[in-house]
Formats: C-alpha cells, structure tokens, sequence
C-alpha cells in the first residue's frame, strides 16, 4: 500500500503574488491560505508598529524624570500598545493560523464561508486602519489604556475623539472575530473528510474550535458595552457617568466579563500549536490527548466565571473575593494539566533542538512562570499589595510574551514552509531565538521585583528612589535586544521567502494531513486526501505495518 | 434534530450567530437590571411607559413567529401562493410592531425623556433601539425573501436562506419577551 503514492506529484502552478493577476488576486481572494496569510501579514505589520510603541515607552522609562516624551504621548502610546498588541496582533493572528491550518487539518477543500471568512479579515484590517485613524484626528489618539476605565472614558475626561476611534475600531475589529468564530466551528463540524472523527482531530484545531466558542460569546459582551459607551459619549448617555447616577462598576463587570475569556482567546490556539510542534519534534505522538482537548474545554468554561479577579481592589466584599479567588485558582488545574501533557510529549522522545521545538520548549518554561505569577493574583491580599504595580505588567508579559508570543515563532517556524515552500533559515533562527530569550527575560524579569518594590504601573515617569533607576534601564535594554531579536525574525522571512532551503512536503517527517498536500498547497488543497485511520494519518500511511491502531500504547483512548 | 443541524453549514451558522447576539441582548439586559436594581431612583421615569398598548402590539410580533412558521410549513407542502402570503402577512405584523414602537418612542420623547435624560432614558432607548434595528433587518431580510418568491424562487420545496431567516425572526421574538418581561412588567410589580 505504502507504494501507492497517495498524493501525486503537483502539477498545478503554485499560487504566486506576481502572477497575471497580481495584487487583485489577494484583495479578491475567498481562498482560506491566501486570506490566512493576509492575516498573518498584517498582525506581523501591526506587531512591529506595536513594539515600536513599547521601545518609545522603554526609552522614556529609562532614566527616571527623563523627558523623552510628554505625559499625554506617552498615555496615548501606552494606550496604543495595549490595544494593538492584544486586538490587532495576538487575537488575529491565532485566528489567522486557524484560517490557515484548520481546513488542512480536517481534509477541507475551504472554510465553510469562504466570503465570510474575507469579510473577517478586511474588517479587521479596517478596524485597524480606522484605530489608527485617531493619530490624526484632533486630540490624537486614545490615552485611556487598552481597559478604557470609567469614567476617565467619559467625555468630560476624554473630550476628544480618540476613545470614539477606539470604540469603533474595537466594534469592527470584534465583529470580524465572531465572524470568524462562526466559520471556524461550521467549518470543524460539517467539512471534516471521511474518517477524521472529533475524536482524532489534531490538538491545533481542537484548541481553534474550543476558542472560536469562546470568541462568539466573549465579544459580544464587549460589543455591548463598547455599544453603550458610544452612547453614552455620542448621544448623552449615562450609562456609565456615576456623576448622573450611572455606574462605574458596570463597565469593569462587563470589559473584564469580555476581558477575561479574552485572555484564553489569545492562548489557547498557541496550546495547540505548541502540542503538535513539540510532538512532532519528539517523535511521539502527544501524551495524554484526552486530557489535552478535555483541560482546554475546562479553561474555556472557567474563564468565563473568574472576570472579577480583576477587580478585588475595587472593593465588592470578601464573599465575592473568596468565590472569585477560589474560581480562579481552580483554572490553575487545567492549565497544570497540559504542561505535564507537553513535559510527558517530550519525555523518552528523540527530541530535535529545530527553532519551532527551542520556541516551544521555551514556552513551557516561560508561560509557567506567568501562570505562577499569576495564580499568585488569585490570592487577594497578594492581589492587594501587588495590583497596578509593575509586577502585573511582568505578569502579563510573560503569558502574552513568554507564552503565546514564543508559542506563535514556534508555529511560524513550523509551518512557513508549508505556507511559502521553503524553509526559514535555522541559522537566523538561533540568532533570533536567543537574543530573544535572554531580551525577554532581562526585559521582564526584573519588573517583578520592581513591582514588589512598589513602582506602579502606566505611569509616564517615575523619581528617583534607590533601585528605580538601574532597573528600569536593564529593563530597557533587554527590550532594545528583544527588538533586534524581531529585526533578525523579519529579515529571515524576508530573506527566506526567496531564498530559502525548498522545504518538499513534508520537511519535519510530521503527521498530520496539511503536509500530505504540496507546499504551498494547490488552491484546491488536496488532490486526494489520505485515508484517515488514526489521529496521525501520514505516519499510517508511511507505516502500513505499525499503524496507530495497532499500537496499544498510542491506540484512541 | 440535532444531527441535521451539525450537518448543514447555513442552519448551523445562523444558529451561532444567534448564540452570539443573545449573550449581546443579555449583556444589555442585565446591564438594565444591574442598573435598575441599584438606582431604582433613576427609573422613576419607567411610569410613563404603557404595558397594556405596547402588550397589544408586542401580540402582533409574536403572531408574525407563527405566519413565518406557517410560511416555512408551505415553503416544505410546495404551496407557492401560500408561502408567499404568509410572508406577506409576517412582514405586515412585524411592521405594526415596528410602529408601536414608533409611536411608544414619539409619546416618550413628547414628555422629554429621551436617550440623554436618567438612567431609565438611556438603557430604555438602548435596549428598544437594539432590539428595533433587528426587526428592521429581519423585515428587510424577509421583503428580499418575498420579492424572490414572487418572481418564482423557492419552488423546490427547500430552502435554506428560508431557514435561517426564520430562524433569526423567532430569535428576535424571544429577545422582545425578554425586554418585555423586565422593562415593562417590572413596572407594573
């Protein structure tokens, strides 16, 4: 059977950006890679105008009193950062991988809308454009950080446009999400090829189906209150003016009820890039699936019962603090679940040290450290001492960063050369993957201490208290080597893209259906898709005498 | 029921979609009762709202889940002019709905409580408001649907853009038994 061979030569000319029809080809597409990788373009673009903001932030945060930028800049960017990095950058660019890979995964020609899936990208695109927008409007951009609190978001505060640009440009941006959402769980539950049971989808795209649940029902609780800011700030409102009776609280209730599953919304697809990378790059099929699929159903349900951990110095009582607290200890659980799940994946494995598995391996370390900071938040005398001081910020960081972010080089690492056909150079992978590392650790490690040490928080300065200084300047330089680190990352995909090793098929010997196909794959993705037996169908395939099914120790549990 | 759901994709969408735009109605709704409960001196203003006039109309909206239901029982029977009538009658109920509101809005706005006054005006026109945008877009949704079925669409018995419709007219019914329930009998305890 193994000389069949199951997937023929490719004869259809690859999808090429300078082809006949050029650009229209892209802007007209309704294909799911090409709209992926439009994704994946301008989150990455939108990832570099973000970390631009940050190194302004860190140049200002240097010395302490240090003028580099006024207070309103320096709220405006701040506020900037925040809101790009979480909205344009990490949200969409985990959605763009589900375009991406999930109807590879499941042996799909397309999405299921593949015109809903374009108007989720360019409505997003134009969310962006329409947020940025605000730089040039009177008052320049929003300076009320990415959680907009009230009343500071109120007209009386915020009297110029810049927080109506954001509201707007957050209702575009979420609309597309739910649109994606919709179309990705269609897309799971009606297009899988025969034999590709739920039971047998790889992690990636169980992570993206969970996830797309999660943003049809997150987001729209932001809609909601972004819809009754705008009246409240278009049309004289009060919803939330306390001023007029209105309530303050109720826009925290509702941005943190959003913005907590919202934080799940920004991993859980990096969970499942991480199983399959370090799967892959372990020889071993990944340990414990059940517990995989069936922990990320649990951090979905509990995220969205643990929103007022983030307000326990609001003051709402110790009943509501303990049952908060205790909820969100509990999300610890499944969380702790899938590190042991990786550890035990790459356990007895023949690891390959590739820049995907340096990423993903990293990832554990670096995402547990956040996850223990941040347990820590649960506690709330902790919560007290600690909320709004630098330590949150290094919090934060190391999930967003050290987790998704590191998570998202190893997914980049791993399916560029599916997506383009050729591989990224490792020698500039190394480069990238360490000065990144020890950037990130230098930049982010110390805020803790800085935190504990009392600095609080978006704040534009600070005075001269002993440590405050030298500190915050190694901070900034680890953030000036994290820049070079994602300087060394663009010039690779540049400079990969053309001339970069062919990457064949199947370039990491891996199992799941998008490496059956050609890399780039056909528009129609597959000529014929391979039988589907197991949850790893290639190595089937490859090993008609030692198939899954015939392994007791891999076999579906 | 259910497996026939999972299996076609536009039933499966609309039915997302719905679930979506319920947790937006219930945000505004409890956003409402959050408020309400809080500052009931802020919904003084809820007295001149008129349950019984706005119960009548509220009839006619809900009426229109049954004519579309009836729409759909033709659509499947192949009973063209059938079809075509009861969606006619759907969309005449939900506008009369529709204008009950608009007169329910107009008697407001003449005792000067609007969108900008207290804490009653704000959420009441919010949440009607929403509510009112989605009639208008199930209306529109169902007067292209007509006017398809009066140049000969729809004669194969099935459809799914029938389907998804009809689905999203009883969604915004039930989102009107809601509002009703906690804006207007909750004046009248």
């Amino acid at each position: 059977m193994s000389e069949i061979p199951l997937v023929p030569e490719n004869h259809v000319p690859l999808p090429n950006v300078s082809s006949s029809n050029g650009l229209l080809a892209w802007v007209a597409s309704v294909d799911h890679k090409q709209i992926g990788i439009m994704y994946l373009l301008t989150t990455l673009l939108f990832f570099l105008v973000g970390g631009i903001e940050a190194l302004l932030m860190r140049i200002q945060l240097a010395q302490p009193r240090f003028s580099f930028l006024s207070p309103e800049a320096y709220n405006q960017i701040f506020s900037m950062h925040g809101t790009t990095m979480i909205f344009l950058v990490v949200m969409p660019m985990l959605i763009g991988f589900s375009t991406y890979i999930v109807p590879l995964h499941i042996g799909a020609r397309d999405m299921a809308f593949p015109r809903l899936n374009a108007f989720s990208f360019w409505v997003l695109l134009f969310g962006g454009l329409l947020l940025y927008f605000s730089f040039l409007a009177p008052g320049g951009a929003p300076a009320v950080g990415w959680f907009a609190y009230a009343p500071l978001n109120e007209r009386p505060f915020s009297s110029n446009l810049g927080v109506d640009y954001w509201a707007l440009g957050l209702l575009c941006t979420g609309t597309g999400s739910i649109a994606a959402g919709i179309n990705i769980i269609v897309t799971v539950l009606t297009l899988r090829a025969p034999g590709m049971t739920m039971r047998r989808l790889p992690v990636f795209t169980w992570m993206s189906f969970i996830n797309a649940f999660l943003i049809i029902f997150a987001i729209p609780i932001l809609n909601a209150a972004l819809a009754a800011l705008l009246i409240d700030r278009q049309l004289g409102g009060v919803f939330f003016k306390p001023s007029e009776s209105g309530s303050a609280l109720l826009w925290q209730h509702l941005f943190w009820g959003f913005g907590h599953p919202e934080v799940y919304i920004m991993v859980l697809p990096a969970f499942g890039a991480i199983s399959e990378v370090i799967s892959v790059f372990s020889r071993k099929p990944v340990f414990g699936y059940a517990f995989l699929v069936g922990s990320g159903f649990g951090i979905a349900l509990l995220s969205f019962a643990v929103w007022a951990h983030h307000m326990f110095a609001v003051g709402l009582g110790d009943p509501l603090n303990l049952v908060f607290g205790g909820a969100s200890m509990l999300i610890a659980l499944p969380t702790g679940i899938k590190v042991f799940n990786w550890i035990g994946t790459a356990w007895g494995g023949s690891i390959r040290f590739s820049t995907a598995m340096l990423f993903a391996l990293t990832f554990i370390i670096e995402f547990t450290i956040g996850g223990i900071s941040g347990v820590a938040f649960a506690v709330f005398p902790i919560d007290w001492q600690l909320t709004d001081s630098y330590f949150v910020v290094a919090h934060m960081h190391y999930v967003l960063f050290g987790g998704t972010m590191f998570a998202v080089f190893a997914a980049i690492f791993y399916w560029f050369p599916k997506m383009s056909g050729r591989r990224l150079s490792e020698r500039l992978g190394k480069w990238h993957f360490w000065l990144t590392v020890i950037g990130f650790n230098t930049t982010f490690f110390i805020q803790h201490i800085l935190g504990i040490i009392g600095m609080p928080r978006r704040v534009y300065t600070y005075p001269d208290l002993p440590g405050w200084g030298w500190m915050n300047l190694v901070s900034s330089i680890g953030a000036g080597i994290l820049g070079l680190g994602v300087l060394v990352f663009c010039w690779n995909v540049v400079y990969s893209f053309k001339r970069g090793q062919p990457a064949g098929d199947n370039p990491w010997d891996a199992w799941t259906l998008e490496w059956a196909t050609t890399s780039p794959p056909p528009p129609h993705n597959f000529a014929q898709v391979p039988p589907v037996r197991g949850r790893r169908p290639l190595w089937d395939l490859h090993h008609p005498d030692n198939t899954d099914a015939q392994n007791p120790k891999v076999s579906e549990d | 029921m259910l497996k026939t759901l999972l299996k076609e994709k536009h039933t499966l969408g609309m039915v997302l979609f719905i679930g979506s735009e319920a947790v937006f109605f219930l945000m505004l709704v409890l956003a409402y009762v959050y408020l309400r409960a809080f500052e009931p001196a802020s919904f003084t203003a809820a007295s001149a709202l008129k349950p019984l006039q706005t119960g009548i109309f509220s009839l006619f909206l809900f009426a229109s889940s049954g004519t579309v239901w009836l729409a759909h029982r033709s659509l499947s029977q192949k009973r063209h002019t059938a079809l075509c009538l009861w969606l006619a009658a759907t969309i005449g109920l939900g506008a009369i709905f529709l204008i009950g509101q608009g007169l329910e809005w107009r008697d407001l706005l003449r005792q000067n409580i609007d969108v900008s006054q207290h804490l009653f005006g704000t959420t009441f026109f919010t949440l009607t408001g929403f509510h009112g945008l989605h009639v208008i877009i199930g209306l529109l949704l169902l007067l292209i649907t007509l006017v398809l079925a009066l140049l000969g669409d729809f004669k194969s018995g099935h459809s799914t853009a029938m389907e998804t419709i009809s689905l999203y007219w009883h969604f915004v019914d039930v989102v009107w038994v809601v509002i009703f329930c906690v804006m207007y009998l909750w004046t009248l305890l």
